[in-house]
């Protein structure tokens, strides 16, 4: 058993906030890298490199990469041997998300009711906050804010099942060519299969968490991402949707068992500032 | 493709001459509004009330942008997705409105819109908000304060970089850029 402060939980959502918003990870600056050296179009190549410039600006300056510093997602993975002290570990997290948006000059983003009135909690809260118990004496935090105008360009569908593979695939091509030029492409796919309704959207949210350093660990599941980042980069929509060969930087997917009637296929779009990052709290001796 | 330096607001600028895929390079003064500003400004209209800025000429930029770090005179400026916008933009062109900045795909009815006014639509990249806001060398919330970040500004922008999207004669470049690279535009 190991104790785990509140205090500890906000500074470090804190800090994660303030850095994830400045800052792009190794595995989608190497996914860029890579696209910009296979892209020819000339106005395509120009807005790569000025992704480049931006994050460059952006760790320099502290100024976030993008306007749009997004709604909170976190993956939390808790150790069932950890003793949480000093208060609520959702209260904890959800002050570490407030403290980090106002030190960090960060954008608030999020609105009490979605219809009617739509006025800002003024704080960037609440985060979505997505609970696994895990073996273990340690917490750690996968956090991401996500842009709303790549998530906007999301969806999901009920398929038959013998619709089969070549179902989801076609179904996936034909949400990029609907999101077109809108969510800041070139983006990444999060693709969820199976559960039910609800389970499928969990999933493809889920799989934008990945570490793109690292292939699917299903044999089947890697292939088929490199057969649909192809296609996708053949329809030509190009970085800004104002053509080129990137559209597509990464596909990511995760599956889980499924009722024999079903087949859900969720795809959650990932602009280009593609921001994550993931923290273990080890805690200290009770 | 071209490269032109203009100066906001547009007066006496010959819209004819702008092609899709031209660079355009805006200074002076421009203002903001995104989703929420673009709902009062529309009801304002309707209502015959004044405006809180003068449309004649005026460009208009997609964007919230973050509070304004100590020493910067803005956070990050990047584009919004236009397409939330179509509904109210017509409106806005056919009281004066000569440009729009944003990002994404229009309507039909904006592109029409834009024709019949002899305006533009400016595609700003998105995504790049740290790099965009260097070109930002003043701002001020001029109405709507209580909107937060979807306050109206007026910004003094210096050589802010854009693409020209949709042109006067109605060329859409969300179709034309894609299409020139599956065709091979070499």
């Amino acid at each position: 058993m190991k104790k785990i402060s509140c205090n500890d939980v906000t500074k470090t959502i804190k800090e994660m906030c303030m850095e994830t918003n400045v800052t792009l990870s190794q595995d989608v600056l190497s996914l860029l890298q890579e696209a910009r050296e296979k892209e020819t179009f000339p106005v395509a190549q120009k807005i790569l490199n000025q992704i480049f410039e931006n994050v460059a600006y952006s760790k320099k300056s502290c100024i976030p990469l993008c306007q749009d510093t997004g709604v909170v997602i976190i993956f939390a993975e808790i150790g069932q041997d950890v003793l949480i002290t000093g208060g609520s570990l959702s209260h904890a997290i959800q002050k570490g998300v407030a403290q980090g948006y106002k030190d960090g000059y960060l954008r608030n983003s999020m609105v009490f009711d979605p219809v009617v009135n739509r006025i800002n909690t003024n704080d960037n809260t609440p985060a979505y906050i997505y609970w696994d118990v895990v073996a273990g004496d340690e917490i750690t935090f996968h956090l991401a804010p996500k842009g709303g105008g790549s998530e906007n360009m999301s969806q999901i569908t009920m398929m038959k099942p013998a619709q089969g593979k070549q179902g989801v695939e076609d179904f996936i091509l034909q949400v990029v060519k609907d999101a077109g030029g809108n969510p800041c492409p070139p983006i990444i796919l999060g693709i969820g299969l199976g559960g039910s309704f609800e389970q499928s959207a969990l999933l493809s949210k889920k799989a934008l968490f990945r570490d793109f350093s690292q292939p699917n660990p299903e044999p089947i599941l890697q292939e088929w991402e490199c057969v649909i980042r192809n296609r996708c980069n053949q329809l030509g929509i190009g970085p800004m949707g104002l053509g080129g060969r990137t559209t597509v930087l990464g596909v990511s997917i995760l599956w889980k068992p499924c009722h024999i009637a079903s087949m859900p296929v969720a795809v959650n779009i990932q602009c280009h500032c593609a921001r994550h990052q993931s923290r273990t709290l080890s805690g200290s001796s009770v | 493709m071209k490269t032109w330096t203009i100066q906001s607001p547009l007066q006496d600028v010959d819209m004819t001459q702008f092609s899709i895929g031209d660079t355009v390079f805006i200074s002076g003064v421009i203002y903001t509004a995104r989703d929420a500003a673009h709902m009062r400004l529309v009801e304002k209209i309707r209502n015959h009330e004044e405006l809180p800025f003068s449309l004649q000429g005026g460009v208009l930029f997609f964007v919230g942008p973050t509070p304004s770090p100590p020493g910067y005179p803005i956070g990050s400026s990047g584009p919004t997705t236009s397409g939330r916008m179509d509904a109210f933009s017509p409106l806005l062109l056919d009281n004066g409105l000569k440009a729009m900045i944003g990002k994404g795909p229009r309507s039909e009815k904006v592109i029409q819109s834009i024709v019949r006014n002899k305006a533009l639509y400016l595609i700003a990249v998105g995504g790049i908000g740290a790099l965009l806001s260097q070109k930002i060398v003043e701002s001020t919330v001029i109405a709507y304060p209580e909107l937060g970040a979807e306050a109206i500004r007026q910004l003094q922008v210096k050589g802010f970089p854009t693409i020209v999207g949709i042109d006067v004669y109605g060329r859409d470049l969300y179709k034309g850029g894609p299409n020139s690279y599956l065709n091979g535009w070499k």
